[in-house]
């Protein structure tokens, strides 16, 4: 197992390409092609505005304004997140061909998945900076350090879960349904369209074995509350769970590898 | 010094696709990394049965066997896209696989891009893949369409960008399955062209294919695969020999297996005419053109589906053929037969009562339900005088100088008017076989002589 870890490093070339191939198809023949990246989340953030301030203006409470920044800083990491599952689920099936026909490194796909849904975060995060800037939201740069250290163990986490994932539907075509319900009710469970202070006392405790919690907490301490950062260490431990489910997932991966072949 | 390819002992055997045991291997396969784990044998399928050989480096080694013989599977297990269930696969050197031309191709992107993605899918670096672009995108001969999307490419254009590239990653050990169709005459010359250039840099080549020619001509050695087990190894020529004689064989008895249902399906059709679409002059297949216009329905029906239209058997059974065989010049009846034999047709018929009005008479037909030749004794002003008891006829054909194809013959007893006595209408197949690929219907009796200054080179 671990030595088809380290062959990872010598595909870095391979993972890049395929990346950029993913991007550049994925808006291929429409009109404004890679500014969708931009405008969605710009549209998402429009709409949550609209909701919370003329629909349901009393859903939160006012220390919490701007509301729609709020969960705005949620929604985008989590789209990253919920894409990169759902996406990695299919994307051995899709790329069967490869796998049957061509000598080729299978576990190169959920990556692929998960960064090329990463650059999607990556081009959304300049709108959330313009946003935060509107709104002049004070931003601790110290606290903004922590930003990429979030960002790793969300990579690793998902990773490792797209590993599980898409090894796993090969076998269990139900999956691919099953995850999309799935994944709506970890949204709602996870504290994305409401803070964790918001929720009542006695769900804090399911709260916080959820790792998503933690997660998303840290991007709203760095990008909404005021500093100084105070989650640091849930997310380290989350960090050192996340290696632990990376490398359970390559382990199931990395098992079921003959499989994919003849099960494709 | 070490072959290119070792393929030792090697098994393979595959789950049947059964829904319900997917758990057991999913199981297995995480406990203990077997993908068949507790799987019983009615559960499997065995591919390949130990099987050995070698290739040497600079041999161009070709594998040959019907469908379903266990070639692709052998090619996957070298090519290391599957693990051999048994056995090991050594290969020294970079693989190059043309198994599937083009996958990995996305339909969206240019073929400019596509290259780059395929060449370093395939193990370039970004760098060799820029040397190699212009010879490439010659190769495939795309110059003027490299930078349209692949998916509006044609079938042919995107087989030949696949091919080009997969055969620029300059392998050691060349996989090739089957591709050799994917364009017209000058690519495929180019593609034979690029093979003997690796050979000659003394680079593997190992062909998966069912043209024997090209493995009569391009292969230093072959082996022949039958379900899944090795059945000869060797000089080329005597391998396709071997496996060329099997075929035969199995199409034998698959031909009698054939004929014996059609004539068990006309036994049951024992009327006195003949199917109305059937109806016409029982001339013993002599399809006179003046004729036509009497019988426009089923001269119409014959040409438009061959053999389909009117197989059966009718007649008032008077005269009934009993036994029909065909032979071959060692005088065993059988179907297949070389072009040239000498070939006769033996029917055994009977009479119960004294009969002084008759006609014996053959059709030969081809695929396409052309009738090729007809005659009968009356045409041949043979004068009937009487048939009683059981009697043989035999129609002998001393050179029977077809080209390669099935053919079906009509044999039948009827009056001189036409009143059929027994009608058996294309119910009896054999097949020509020829190691000349010539076409059209009929091979007159020829030579080539030739003068002056032209010369051939002496096989």
């Amino acid at each position: 197992m671990f030595s088809s870890l380290a062959k990872l490093a010598r595909y870095r070339a391979l993972i890049q390409t395929l990346v950029v191939r993913d991007l550049k198809a994925r808006y291929r023949g429409s009109v404004l092609g890679f500014f969708w990246s931009f405008f969605n989340p710009a549209l998402l953030l429009f709409i949550y505005t609209f909701v919370f301030t003329k629909v349901l203006p009393s859903s939160h409470p006012a220390s919490m304004e701007p509301f729609a920044l709020f969960m705005f800083c949620g929604i985008l990491p989590w789209t990253w997140f919920s894409s990169s599952l759902l996406e990695s689920s299919n994307t051995l099936i899709a790329g069967g061909n490869l796998i049957k026909k061509v000598l080729f490194p299978a576990e190169v796909l959920p990556i692929v998945t998960v960064l090329a849904n990463m650059v999607h975060f990556f081009l959304g995060l300049p709108i959330l900076a313009a946003f935060v800037f509107y709104y002049q939201r004070p931003i601790d740069p110290v606290e903004l350090l922590w930003l990429p250290v979030i960002v790793l163990v969300q990579l690793i986490l998902s990773t490792g879960l797209a590993f599980f994932l898409s090894a796993l539907t090969v076998h269990f075509r139900d999956l691919k349904d099953l995850l999309g319900n799935l994944l709506t009710l970890w949204f709602f469970a996870t504290p994305i369209i409401y803070s964790v202070e918001m929720a009542p006392a006695d769900m804090r405790w399911w709260l916080n074995i959820n790792p998503m919690t933690h997660l998303m907490r840290s991007y709203q301490e760095v990008l909404f509350f005021d500093g100084p950062f105070g989650h640091q260490r849930w997310l380290l431990a989350l960090g050192a769970g996340s290696i632990v489910v990376f490398l359970a997932g390559y382990f199931v991966f990395d098992r079921l590898r003959d499989s994919f072949a003849e099960e494709v | 010094m070490t072959p290119a390819i070792d393929v030792i002992n090697v098994s393979k055997i595959y789950r049947r696709y059964a829904r319900r045991r997917q758990f057991a291997t999913l199981k297995s396969a995480l406990l203990d990394g077997s993908l068949l784990g507790d799987l019983k044998p009615d559960e499997t399928f065995q591919a390949l049965r130990n099987v050995s050989f070698s290739v040497p480096k600079g041999c161009t080694y070709g594998v040959i066997g019907s469908n379903g013989s266990g070639k692709s599977t052998l090619l996957k297990c070298v090519a290391g896209i599957t693990r051999p269930t048994e056995g090991e696969v050594k290969v020294d050197g970079r693989i190059s696989a043309l198994i599937e031309l083009g996958a990995g191709f996305h339909p969206e992107i240019s073929g400019r891009e596509n290259i780059f993605i395929n060449g370093i899918m395939l193990g370039l670096s970004k760098k060799e893949v820029q040397r190699r672009f212009d010879e490439i995108v010659e190769f495939a001969e795309m110059q003027d369409f490299i930078d349209a999307p692949v998916k509006t490419y044609s079938s042919g254009m995107y087989m030949r960008l696949g091919f080009a590239v997969a055969i620029h990653v300059d392998p050691e050990v060349l996989l090739v399955d089957e591709v050799l169709a994917v364009g017209d005459q000058g690519f495929t010359h180019k593609c034979l062209d690029k093979f003997s250039e690796f050979r000659r840099r003394n680079k593997s080549i190992l062909l998966v294919t069912h043209s024997l020619d090209l493995v009569e001509k391009f292969c230093d050695e072959a082996h022949w695969l039958d379900k899944g087990i090795s059945k000869g190894e060797g000089d080329p020529k005597k391998v396709v020999a071997a496996y060329v004689m099997n075929v035969e064989d199995s199409e034998q008895h698959s031909l009698a297996k054939a004929e014996a249902a059609r004539l068990a399906a006309s036994a049951k059709n024992v009327t006195g005419a003949p199917p109305v679409a059937e109806e016409r002059d029982p001339g013993s297949g002599v399809r006179d053109p003046e004729e036509a216009p009497l019988n426009p329905v089923d001269d119409a029906e014959t040409t438009r589906d061959g053999f389909k239209a009117t197989e059966g058997r009718w007649g008032t059974r008077e005269i009934e053929i009993t036994k029909v065989s065909i032979s071959g010049p060692d005088g065993e009846s059988g179907h297949v037969f070389q072009s040239g034999d000498d070939i006769k047709v033996h029917m055994t018929m009977t009479a119960k009562e004294p009969i002084t009005d008759f006609v014996f008479g053959l059709g030969l037909f081809n695929a396409d339900g052309v009738c090729i030749y007809g005659t009968n004794t009356n045409l041949e002003e043979f004068q009937p005088s009487q048939i009683v008891g059981e009697c043989s006829v035999t129609f002998e054909m001393d050179s029977l100088d077809l080209i390669e194809g099935t053919y079906r013959l009509d044999l039948a007893a009827h009056k001189a008017d036409g009143y059929p006595y027994d009608y058996h209408r294309l119910l009896y197949t054999f097949r020509i076989k020829s190691r000349v690929r010539d076409v059209g219907i009929y091979r007159p009796a020829h030579r080539w002589d030739f003068g002056g200054g032209i010369t051939f080179k002496a096989e």
